[in-house]
């Protein structure tokens, strides 16, 4: 059949159903009908049954910090309970032995103790150069502070870049923030933090009216009117969209802004590997390690600021129970380590996001995306029968945990050569509801990329599995983006509890540019309040090893882990 | 790992030559034979541009840019990774000088767009396919919204930067081109104003008081009880029945 010879034999037979299911499925749609979503107490009962993360053995509880006792994914437990890296204990000469064995033994205690020299000074110390860290330091800098971004990669290597479909702001007239504050508590199942939350909606008009203002591209009529369209979980369209690149669109214009503030300086490859925090427990600074300082620079840089904004993202590359990510190569969760050991409490993180349409072939593909926005335009999820299953636009765990049931328990997957399983998701159906032409002016970014290859989008369905894709919690904040330690600020994927337990489509680029605004002038008024700390060091590791001593002494792993390693193993089998 | 036996090639990478399984990303070939990057490297996904690479293969003349995370690795690539590419780049706000036009001020900020050959060498080479030197010729027209459309998908690897003769940075100029466009040129969103005005007003603050001090069983009644916008009514049309949270 046309456009379909890409495929191998064992996924022809499918794609072919797929084929003669669609006119059906179409003329259905067009009298309006669509699958039935579920109620609440069926949502649960599919989750608790078929979401990755409701498994027992997925998760273990936290045995010292902060959250001691709380469940989180195993491999993030791991890495929270772990030494500081090598370079860190070298240059801060930190010892392994506990203390109180140590009693009597005075230069045991020294090193924490010991005044650390500052390479480097600022005001307002960004950690994390994607969409929240990047908007931080323009808030900070507007406000006068001078700001040093420091980043792993390069400045805009972020989930950021990576981002589809688009941003959540109630802007029309059928829609307001209030009913926005609605479905995001509903997606996030009611325990998301309604402070955080009524910031999210309430700051979304004025954010969106910011991109405009810097010559951010939207999707629009020719009068001005945003186009949107629906995302799962949503009861208004308000999905706001730069075609299918929209994060990309956005961190190309925050990185072009930023780098027109003489105030703001950028260090890449030079991620964070610990806090520094003063004599009464407020952050201070941080440790940087220069990836690529070879041997004659040094390896550790010692940032001394008088106020630090975490904005390190999410944690995809952990790859939790061998998942596929969208995630980009430095989303490991460092953020997340630095404030645990320094005593910051976390929340929320026991429910990862798995983004329902992760590719599944071809095989080089793996684990990216299909943006919502081909759900929102009407592309269906189907069976191997080439039938639909559940209402396509679900929350996100809903829809994954849907997909998973209908691949495991009922059967109905589809499976490659390689082994991989999956369902369809039927792209052709938008230009045969919208007109010819709508998934290439709609979708450019994929659909470039995919013909480029030799697959057109507008004739074939896409094989898609779930992959892991976000963070739902991390550090807890309050809405001015402070945490509980003085003078540490977070925002973005590396906080917690703006979505609860599951975040909907849209609300992660909303969230960066809200609370990465909020951040970023919080913390240039704490710098301009406060002075220099006193006796900047790593004393709250003190503690923090003496528990981990105390817990887990057999074991010698080190965090944060910086980049994953794919050698032989390859990508997860 | 047992599985079906995979075949194997030979590609170069700067220079060294590596025995790789074939099928895969350039990227993953070259990880999987033990490199492991820290430059070169960034989403993974092909939007970032961070892994550009130059390469040839033997036996064939022309030099291609590609980038690791997209391009399949095939026998006898030979490859240079070009994780930086040092470029102009103007330092602008989105004010416009008096009597500039958004046209002229991004001509202003890239003057030598004006000095293209039209050689093509930047079109050929983008490995997104994007028409570069159509959307240069645009700028220097002063055809801003063709141009923005036209390098609407650049990854910004800067690729198509190396061999232009002329020395222009196009992925800049481009996008000076779509955020003038995008300020300048595009009506403004009217409902968002209005959106924005109702905000402001403190119009919401007593009805977020209101479903704030709901209990658990009303506010989940409540979500239950919205009302979906149907997916195609015309924009700016369509009102809920219940119009207390609006």
């Amino acid at each position: 059949m046309e456009g379909l010879n890409h495929f191998p034999e064992a996924l022809r037979e499918s794609a072919r159903l797929v084929v003669k299911t669609r006119e059906s499925r179409l003329t259905a749609l067009r009298r309006g009908e669509s699958y039935p979503s579920l109620s609440l107490s069926d949502r649960r009962a599919w989750l608790e049954e078929f979401h990755p993360d409701y498994r027992a053995d997925s998760c273990r509880p936290l045995t010292l910090g902060p959250n001691q006792g709380d469940l989180v994914p195993c491999e993030l437990a791991d890495l929270l309970e772990s030494w500081p890296r090598h370079a860190v204990s070298r240059h801060f000469a930190l010892s392994r032995r506990s203390h109180s064995a140590a009693e009597g033994d005075p230069s045991a205690l020294a090193p924490f103790s010991k005044q650390v020299k500052a390479d480097l000074h600022t005001d307002v110390l960004v950690i994390g150069g994607g969409g929240a860290g990047t908007t931080a330091a323009i808030a900070a800098a507007e406000a006068g502070a001078k700001v040093l971004i420091v980043t792993k990669l390069r400045h805009g290597d972020s989930n950021t870049i990576m981002a589809e479909g688009g941003m959540q702001v109630a802007d029309q007239e059928a829609d307001s923030p209030v009913q926005h504050y609605l479905d995001t508590m509903g997606g996030g199942h009611f325990i998301n933090d309604p402070d955080l939350v009524e910031s999210l909606v309430s700051d979304g008009p004025r954010v969106l009216r910011w991109l405009e203002e810097l010559g951010m591209l939207f999707d629009k009529y020719p009068t001005g009117r945003m186009k949107v369209r629906h995302g799962g979980g949503t009861s208004r369209r308000r999905l706001h969209a730069s075609g299918d690149v929209t994060g990309l669109e956005l961190m190309r214009v925050l990185r072009d802004h930023a780098e027109s503030f003489a105030n703001i300086r950028v260090l890449p490859f030079h991620p964070a590997v610990e806090l520094l925090t003063d004599d009464n427990g407020r952050a201070v600074g941080a440790v940087l390690e220069h990836l690529v300082a070879g041997d004659r620079l040094p390896t550790i840089q010692v940032v001394h600021a008088r106020a630090v904004v975490l904005a390190t993202g999410g944690f995809g590359r952990l790859h939790f129970k061998k998942f596929p990510t969208s995630n980009h190569y430095g989303a490991l969760a460092d953020g997340l380590v630095l404030a645990y050991r320094a005593g910051v409490p976390l929340r929320d993180l026991r429910y990862c996001q798995y983004h329902p349409t992760g590719i599944v072939y071809p095989d080089r593909k793996i684990g990216l995306l299909l943006t919502e926005k081909f759900r929102g335009w009407g592309a269906q999820l189907l069976n191997y029968h080439g039938e639909e299953f559940v209402f396509g636009l679900e929350p996100r765990d809903v829809t994954s945990a849907a997909i998973i049931r209908e691949c495991t328990e009922m059967g109905n997957g589809i499976t490659t050569p390689s082994g991989r399983v999956g369902v369809w998701l039927d792209i052709p159906l938008i230009d045969l509801l919208h007109g010819r032409g709508t998934i290439e002016r709609e979708f450019p970014g994929r659909f470039r990329e995919f013909i480029g290859k030799g697959i057109d989008l507008r004739v074939a369905p896409v094989l898609t599995y779930p992959t892991l894709h976000y963070q739902n919690g991390g550090i807890a904040i309050q809405s001015d983006g402070g945490t509980d330690m003085p003078g540490l600020y977070a925002a973005g994927e590396v906080t917690g509890g703006v979505h609860g337990d599951n975040r909907l489509m849209g609300n992660a680029l909303l969230e960066i540019l809200v609370f990465g605004l909020r951040a970023g002038r919080s913390a240039a008024r704490f710098a301009q309040n406060n002075g220099e700390g006193s006796n900047p060091g790593v004393s709250h590791l003190e503690s923090f090893m003496e528990a981990l001593h105390e817990k887990a002494a057999g074991q010698h792993r080190t965090s944060p882990r910086l980049l994953p390693s794919y050698g032989k193993s390859g990508l997860p089998a | 790992m047992a599985g079906p036996k995979v075949a194997t090639i030979t590609i170069a990478f700067d220079g060294t030559e590596y025995t790789v399984s074939a099928g895969r990303t350039i990227l993953v070939a070259l990880e999987e034979a033990g490199l492991r990057f820290v430059r070169g490297v960034g989403c993974r996904g092909g939007v970032c541009g961070a892994c550009t690479v130059l390469y040839r293969m033997r036996d064939a003349h022309p030099l291609v840019a590609g980038l690791m995370c997209q391009d399949e690795a095939k026998h006898g690539m030979e490859i240079l990774s070009l994780p930086y590419i040092p470029q102009k780049k103007a330092v602008h706000r989105m004010e416009l000088p008096p009597e500039n036009s958004p046209e002229y001020q991004v001509l202003s900020l890239y003057p030598e767009v004006n000095n293209c050959v039209m050689c093509g060498e930047c079109s050929r080479l983008c490995p997104v396919g994007i028409d570069v030197m159509g959307y240069v010729g645009m700028i220097k027209r002063g055809d801003l919204r063709s141009a923005a459309q036209q390098s609407f998908t650049c990854v910004q690897c800067q690729a198509c930067v190396l061999r232009c003769p002329s020395s222009i940075s196009q992925p800049n100029a481009a996008l000076a081109a779509r955020r003038f466009h995008g300020r300048y040129r595009e009506a403004p969103a009217e409902h968002l104003a209005k959106a924005l005005e109702k905000v402001e007003s403190g119009h919401y603050r007593s009805l977020f008081r209101k479903v704030r001090r709901l209990s658990g069983v009303e506010f989940q009644a409540l979500y239950q009880r919205r009302e979906r916008e149907p997916d195609d009514a015309p924009p700016g049309t369509w009102l809920p029945e219940d119009r207390s949270l609006i």
